[in-house]
C-alpha cells in the first residue's frame, strides 16, 4: 500500500511538473523542436531543471544503499548502444515531432477527455504492447 | 519568454524521479511503466504502476485549477495523425526501452550512455520531423 501511495505522490508531482512547464501544450514542444521556425526554448529549460535535480537527488538516494519501501534499486542493466535502441529513439522522435506529445504529456493530456489524446494514448499502448509480444514469442 | 514556469516545471519533475527511486527504487520512465502493465505480464506490480499513471492526469488537473487557467489545450493533428503519431511513438519507446523521462531525465542523470545516444538520436528524429511537416511539406 506504502508504495501504491508514493507512486501515486511521484505520479502527480510529474503531472504537475509537465503542466507548470508548459510540456501538457503540443505547440510549445513543437515550438522547441521548429529550429527553422519561432524557436521557443522552454523545453530545454524543463530538461536542464529536470536532469539537474535527478542528477543530484539520484546521487543522494543511491548513497542510502537502498530504497525506503523495496528490497533494492530496480535499474536498467548496463547494455551497449545497439541498432535496435538508435531505430527505437529515432521512430520515437519521428511521433513525438508529428503530435508534439512523448508519453508522460500524452496521458496528462486525458484528463482534458479530447478524442485525439485518447487515440493517441490507445495507438501507443498498442505499440507498446506488439513490440513487447513480438520479444516475447520470437 | 517566462523562463521560471519551465525550470520549475522541470525541477518538480526531477523531484518526482527522485522520490520514486527514494520510496520504490524505481526508475520514473513513463513508456516503461506503462509497458509493465500491458500483456504477458503478470499482473503483480500492477498496482504501483496504475497509481504512477493515474497521478500523471490528476497532476496536470491540479495545476490548472492552482493557476486558475486551461493547462491542456486540444491536440494539433486529425483523428488518424494521432494514431500513427501514438503508433510510432509506442513502437520506438518500446524497442529504444524508453522516452523522454527514461532516457532524458532518468538516464541522462545517471550518465548512461545508452540514454545519451537515445536523447541526441530522438531529438534530431523529432528536429527532422518538425522541418518536413513544418517548413517543407
Amino acid at each position: 500500500m506504502a508504495r501504491i501511495l508514493a507512486a501515486l505522490l511521484a505520479g502527480v508531482l510529474l503531472g504537475a511538473g509537465l503542466a507548470l512547464s508548459g510540456m501538457t501544450d503540443p505547440r510549445v514542444v513543437i515550438g522547441f523542436l521548429d529550429v527553422a521556425g519561432a524557436w521557443n526554448p522552454a523545453l530545454a529549460l524543463v530538461m536542464a531543471g529536470a536532469v539537474t535535480v535527478t542528477f543530484v537527488g539520484y546521487r543522494l538516494v543511491f548513497r542510502c544503499g537502498r530504497p525506503l519501501l523495496a528490497e533494492s534499486f530496480s535499474l536498467p542493466a548496463p547494455k551497449a548502444i545497439d541498432s535496435r535502441l538508435l531505430l527505437g529513439a529515432a521512430l520515437f522522435g519521428v511521433g513525438w515531432g508529428l503530435a508534439g506529445y512523448c508519453p508522460g504529456p500524452a496521458l496528462a493530456s486525458l484528463s482534458a477527455g479530447a478524442t485525439g489524446t485518447l487515440i493517441f494514448v490507445a495507438a501507443m499502448a498498442a505499440g507498446l504492447a506488439v513490440v513487447k509480444a513480438v520479444r516475447a514469442n520470437f | 519568454m517566462d523562463w521560471l514556469a519551465p525550470l520549475s516545471g522541470g525541477a518538480l519533475i526531477g523531484l518526482a524521479a527522485v522520490l520514486l527511486m527514494a520510496l520504490n527504487g524505481r526508475v520514473a520512465g513513463i513508456s516503461g511503466i506503462v509497458a509493465g502493465l500491458l500483456p504477458p505480464e503478470p499482473l503483480r506490480d500492477a498496482g504501483w504502476r496504475l497509481a504512477f499513471l493515474l497521478g500523471l492526469p490528476a497532476g496536470a488537473v491540479l495545476t490548472g485549477v492552482m493557476l486558475g487557467r486551461a493547462v491542456i489545450p486540444p491536440p494539433l493533428l486529425s483523428p488518424g495523425g494521432m494514431a500513427v503519431a501514438g503508433l510510432l511513438v509506442g513502437l520506438g519507446t518500446a524497442l529504444g526501452s524508453g522516452c523522454t523521462s527514461g532516457h532524458g531525465v532518468c538516464g541522462l542523470a545517471r550518465l548512461s550512455h545508452r540514454s545519451f545516444a537515445a536523447t541526441l538520436t530522438f531529438m534530431a528524429a523529432a528536429i527532422v520531423t518538425v522541418f518536413l511537416t513544418r517548413h517543407l511539406f
